[in-house]
């Protein structure tokens, strides 16, 4: 059998026609359009602006921990870093210092709650998933030594900014964040040098590490980040509840997992866009929404969540064989 | 010194030194009555291991054991509440788990999808269909048979049934592990795919298996766990798939594939027991369980880790020199 190597490229156009990307637009384009025709409330200003809570703290965390499945790691340990950086900023909070230190404390958790993973992961070359499933029991479990059944409350108003605040109109702080931290990453992972030796070492670490990558490094530092990233999903969701359990955020880990591989991220690393993360955002908070418009129990959004995932991967796999 | 460098003896020891310093202070713990109750309070745990091992040895993982288990044991109490007979109820049970077990081993066998995506969809799934069935209603005590609930209980030579499924279990899947074609295949697919392949043997049929085996418990564990308890709801079991890979990973199954034994498995599954009830024993909050479980899985990785990086640096050495 005789290969074939086309003589004329696909043009930019038709290959953002075939990209994953454009079939995650055309999802999002079809779920909101249901959604408009199917409740009244939905095509309102203040409600799609409050919809976008649903996704802005985890999309934060999944920016990162896309650019670490990329680069064939993962970190279950997420949704843990966030509640024990709370607890952290509760303890702050509780010992009477204001809004800067609170914040300051909230990701300087995060980032040592990232050091610890990447110590570990990196450092001693053990297997992330074993490494992030034991510290996620370890840093809620230090919540929980820390809190027990009891919570913190009382948190200064000027805190409440962060997740409660509103930069112009409807436009919300955490949305603006969003977008800032989406572009970061963006360029982050697509246009500097960083970004392509986490696409090499995800592909083939060894190659990277022979073709001069500095691979334990580069791993440590993704920790970091998604340590940074949760200790900010951590202002964020601390500031909006207004307060701070040990249970906060739990089973985060798995839907910004969701998200990151709906985005179009291969769970076993080496491809992946953050445009694809940031659409998969958007599809998880107008579905997420649209149920809630309707009067459907979460429980049930999250079944047709889990359906998504599998449908979403299973798909593709499908057709290639065919 | 031979026998003190095998993991499980290291193990056992160190579950016995735990033991001891228990017993030193709090004697009672030690008393047979107790130490059969805390057996006997492990048994799920151990039967979920025995199932989580064969999946994990293959190389793949298995988050919707927790999840299949709360279906199955819903499952079961409403088939009671239809005045089934109790072996018919079990049956059912067992079957339905391995069918949602099969579930999950089709997507990665048929599918070639990645197990730890494919669980993670399946596990909120199954969670939510327990949610479906009920409305989220719960089925109390005395909505329930006394033979329904008295199953598990019954004594037989001083243990209660459930211990001695637990044991039954063990033991027939000790042989299966190590004198059947089908539990060295677990370890072969898992040590070396390809190789796996040459020897004849289907890869990924090997893995549904593991799946079907691994579903079947936790379904029958389902049964145990909602008559023992008197009480089915949506969150029964809810976490406890990560107690099941951490008794796993702390009895020094590889999360890579292929390395392991049952007798390790089963202390990891012991040790997890023995803290759980000794806490409360030694007066220190429950709270304290989930970071102890956690730091102790990151001791046993990094240990089990240690002692097989050894091996690694002497071939990259023989390679330097020629």
């Amino acid at each position: 059998m005789s290969r074939q190597i086309p003589d004329r490229l696909q043009s930019p156009l038709s290959r953002f026609l075939r990209s994953w990307e454009a079939l995650l637009l055309c999802v999002f384009i079809a779920v909101f359009v249901i959604n408009s025709y199917a409740s009244p409330y939905f095509l309102n200003a203040w409600n799609l602006s409050d919809a976008t809570f649903n996704f802005t703290e985890k999309a934060l965390i999944a920016f990162a921990m896309a650019m670490l499945i990329i680069a064939g790691d993962i970190d279950l340990s997420v949704a843990s870093i966030l509640a024990l950086a709370s607890t952290a900023m509760g303890l702050v909070m509780a010992a009477g210092h204001g809004t800067p230190v609170i914040v300051v404390t909230g990701l300087v958790t995060g980032l040592l709650c990232g050091a610890v993973n990447g110590v570990l992961v990196a450092g001693l070359g053990l297997p992330s998933i074993v490494v992030t499933i034991g510290t996620m029991s370890l840093f809620r479990g230090i919540s929980y030594i820390v809190l027990g059944d009891q919570a913190f409350n009382g948190y200064p108003s000027d805190f409440a900014w962060f997740g409660q605040g509103y930069v112009v109109w409807v436009i919300s702080f955490e949305l603006v964040l969003f977008t800032f931290c989406a572009i970061g990453f963006g360029i982050l992972l697509h246009c500097t040098s960083f970004g392509r030796t986490v696409f090499a070492i995800g592909n083939n670490p060894t190659a990277a590490l022979f073709s001069g990558i500095r691979v334990a490094r580069v791993r440590f530092i993704l920790f970091l980040l998604t340590g940074v990233m949760s200790g900010l999903a951590a202002v964020c969701l601390t500031s909006r509840l207004g307060s701070t359990r040990p249970s906060i955020a739990m089973g985060w880990e798995l839907e910004v997992v969701t998200m990151v591989v709906l985005g179009g991220v291969s769970i076993l690393g080496g491809s992946g866009s953050i445009p694809g993360v940031v659409l998969a955002a958007f599809i998880m908070g107008v579905v997420t929404f649209g149920f809630g418009l309707l009067n459907v129990p979460g429980i049930v959004m999250s079944i047709f969540l889990g359906l998504l995932l599998i449908g979403v991967i299973a798909l593709p796999r499908l057709i290639r064989r065919r | 010194m031979g026998l003190l460098k095998q993991r499980e003896v290291l193990l056992a020891l160190a579950i016995l030194v735990m033991t001891i310093g228990i017993a030193v202070r709090f004697p009672a713990f030690v008393a047979p009555r107790n130490l059969a109750s805390v057996f006997n309070d492990t048994a799920p745990l151990m039967i979920l291991v025995i199932g989580q091992m064969m999946v994990i040895l293959t190389k793949c993982i298995d988050l919707s054991v927790a999840a299949t288990l709360a279906l199955c044991g819903m499952v079961a109490a409403l088939l009671n509440g239809l005045g089934f007979p109790l072996p018919l109820i079990v049956f059912c049970a067992v079957a339905l788990g391995a069918v949602l077990g099969a579930v999950n081993g089709v997507l990665v066998w048929k599918v070639g999808m990645p197990s730890i995506v494919v669980t993670l969809g399946t596990m909120t799934i199954y969670r939510g269909i327990v949610f479906l069935l009920t409305n989220g209603k719960w089925i109390n005590a005395h909505e329930m048979t006394p033979a329904f609930k008295s199953l598990p209980r019954e004594m037989i030579l001083g243990l209660p049934v459930m211990s001695w499924i637990a044991i039954a279990l063990i033991a027939g899947f000790a042989v299966v592990l190590t004198r059947t074609p089908l539990g060295r295949a677990f370890y072969a697919v898992g040590n070396n795919p390809h190789a796996a392949v040459y020897a004849g043997l289907d890869v990924g049929r090997t893995q549904a298996v593991a799946f079907v085996i691994s579903g079947a418990l936790a379904g029958l564990v389902g049964y145990l766990w909602v008559a023992r308890y008197a009480v089915a709801y949506v969150d029964i079991a809810a976490g406890f798939e990560l107690d099941v890979v951490a008794a796993c990973v702390i009895g020094g199954i590889s999360i890579a594939g292929g390395v392991g034994t049952l007798a390790g498995a089963m202390l990891g599954a012991v040790f997890l027991g023995v803290i759980k009830n000794a806490l409360p024993v030694i007066d220190i909050s429950p709270f304290w369980q989930m970071a102890i479980s956690g730091s102790a899985i990151l001791l046993a990785v990094a240990f089990n880790a240690s002692r097989g990086r050894a091996k690694g640096r002497l071939i990259l050495r023989r390679e330097d020199t020629p």
